[in-house]
């Protein structure tokens, strides 16, 4: 094949590609409408995609909030402002990094199984089967896990933002000593309702990110371009969602930044 | 069996690609009703892609695929899905779902296509386990299955809403032969039962003829079709044989017509 006739096979399978994302999130959310509502399902699914996050994300969110602290500490302290830690802690959590390593940690904990899991479903024919039995496997399989990934992430990113701030009080305040009224009336005087809201439409937009992209590779394993077949097909295909889920939490957590900051 | 027989299912020269490869060529095929219709061929010769076909789980690149006389290839989802109510599919590893017990497997279809009551659908899945010598199993995951246990409870799940046509893809691969013999012995307890036309897509080749009424061989994307097992007998010596054992190598040569049931 000549490379003129290889980049347009090329440009036509990402264009093809698009498409199936496409249609892939209009029947997941269409199926979020449909009766009747799988509220066990979608509790199951917050079970495993929310709560069972949670010692990650706390662990994660306590250490990077006595990482800030300790940093935050030793920048301030050389101009004298170390009474500004709270703010400065609290405004990188609320707005970058409890959103960001939220979403990313779900990616890698919650994201990676349900990509796998789908992609079993589809390679083991149980989609195909549900297909067959007239049931609509978006709305019995891919809906529910959007829903609880949509009510899940938001709730974990603030958690991280909490538990983040008083990692940032244990190194900064009781172990560095800055005064502790301080550390929280600064933040109380420069964290403006702009920018708790900045880090919810975050955690809404990362989760969206997170459930399609993962939820499609699964879906689509059998489909996508030099994946393989088989468990190693599923195996490439987990990794290439979770790649590709935390680039895009990524660029997006810029674009979102530059448009409503 | 004669021509006149009213065919359920149709398939007018079907043309199926996958890129440069034509696994369905210019194919005509007729299904009689209430009969068992074995089609037969060696792996990648598209013996699961004309049932994908037949399900409406695939499209044609051409052709017209008829059931109960009416286009599928021409249907919306909300008709096919309609018209996949006349279907019961047992699949290859059975297709059941890994994250439901044995009971709500069965269970499924009754609960997402009827309007049954919790009581009725406990009942008639009881039956159903029943009849198939499942009962005290219920409570059990796929995984915890053997191989012919897996497929006697996709049989049970198939069979939950009595559908008019069963499509069994390689229903004996992978068992030994007494389990083998005992799908042999539920197929044809459930069809004298059921009265369901059927397909059997097989390379247990020639025992799976035993079941045929009507036996088709997919070779290179063309088919033959046989009004009866005996024919390919009474044509053997001639084109078919090397058609057979070209197809399906020396396994038809070496074994008898006649075998174990």
């Amino acid at each position: 094949m000549g490379p003129i006739a290889r980049l347009g096979e090329y440009t036509l399978y990402y264009l093809y590609d698009l498409g199936r994302m496409g249609k892939f999130l209009f029947f997941a959310v269409r199926g979020l409408f449909a009766r009747p509502f799988r509220l066990v399902e979608v509790l199951r699914q917050v079970r495993l995609i929310g709560a069972n996050s949670f010692v990650v994300i706390f662990f994660t969110a306590a250490f990077t909030g006595m990482v800030l602290g300790v940093q935050g500490y030793y920048t301030l302290r050389k101009f004298g402002s170390e009474g500004a830690l709270g703010s400065a802690v609290a405004l990188t959590l609320i707005r970058e990094l409890g959103p960001v390593l939220t979403a990313l940690m779900v990616t890698g904990r919650a994201g990676s199984a349900m990509c796998a899991e789908i992609g079993i479903m589809r390679n083991s024919e149980q989609l195909d089967a549900l297909v067959c039995m007239g049931v609509d496997p978006f709305r019995y399989l891919i809906s529910p896990k959007v829903l609880a990934t949509l009510l899940s992430v938001p709730v974990l990113t603030q958690i991280f933002t909490l538990v983040g701030i008083y990692g940032g009080y244990l190194s900064g305040v009781i172990l560095l000593g800055v005064n502790p009224g301080a550390y929280f009336s600064g933040m109380e005087q420069s964290v403006l309702n702009q920018d708790i809201n900045l880090g919810i439409i975050k955690s809404f937009v990362f989760a969206l990110i997170i459930v399609w992209v993962c939820a499609a590779k699964g879906f689509y394993v059998h489909e996508i371009r030099n994946a393989g077949f088989g468990a190693e097909g599923v195996s490439r295909v987990t990794t290439q969602a979770v790649v590709l889920s935390s680039i895009a939490v990524l660029i997006w957590d810029y674009l979102l930044t530059a448009l409503l900051l | 069996m004669t021509m006149a027989d009213e065919a359920i299912i149709e398939l007018v020269d079907v043309v199926k690609s996958f890129g440069s490869q034509r696994v369905l060529d210019h194919v005509n095929l007729r299904i009689p009703a209430g009969r068992t219709t074995v089609i037969a061929g060696g792996s990648g010769q598209g013996k699961s892609v004309s049932l994908k076909l037949i399900l409406g789980l695939m499209r044609p690149d051409s052709g017209r695929i008829m059931v109960q006389g009416k286009d599928i290839t021409s249907m919306r989802p909300g008709e096919l899905n309609q018209m996949r109510l006349n279907f019961g599919v047992l699949f290859q590893g059975a297709a059941l779902l890994d994250s439901l017990t044995v009971f709500d497997n069965v269970a499924l279809p009754l609960r997402e296509r009827t309007k049954l009551r919790p009581t009725e659908i406990r009942d008639k899945v009881f039956q159903g386990l029943e009849q198939f010598d499942l009962r005290g199993h219920e409570e059990k995951y796929p995984a915890q299955l053997s191989g012919g246990m897996k497929k006697r409870v996709g049989l049970a799940r198939a069979l939950q809403l009595e559908p008019k046509i069963m499509l069994f893809d390689e229903p004996t691969t992978g068992l030994d032969p007494e389990r083998t013999k005992e799908i042999y012995r539920l197929f044809f307890d459930t069809q004298k039962h059921f009265g369901y036309t059927s397909i059997i897509v097989s390379h247990d080749i020639p025992k799976i003829f035993n079941l045929a009424d009507q036996v088709v061989l997919l070779n290179q994307g063309k088919i033959v079709t046989f009004e009866s097992p005996e024919a390919i007998q009474l044509s053997a010596g001639s084109a078919t044989l090397d058609f057979l054992s070209k197809s399906m190598g020396d396994v038809y040569r070496s074994s008898e017509l006649e075998g174990t049931l």
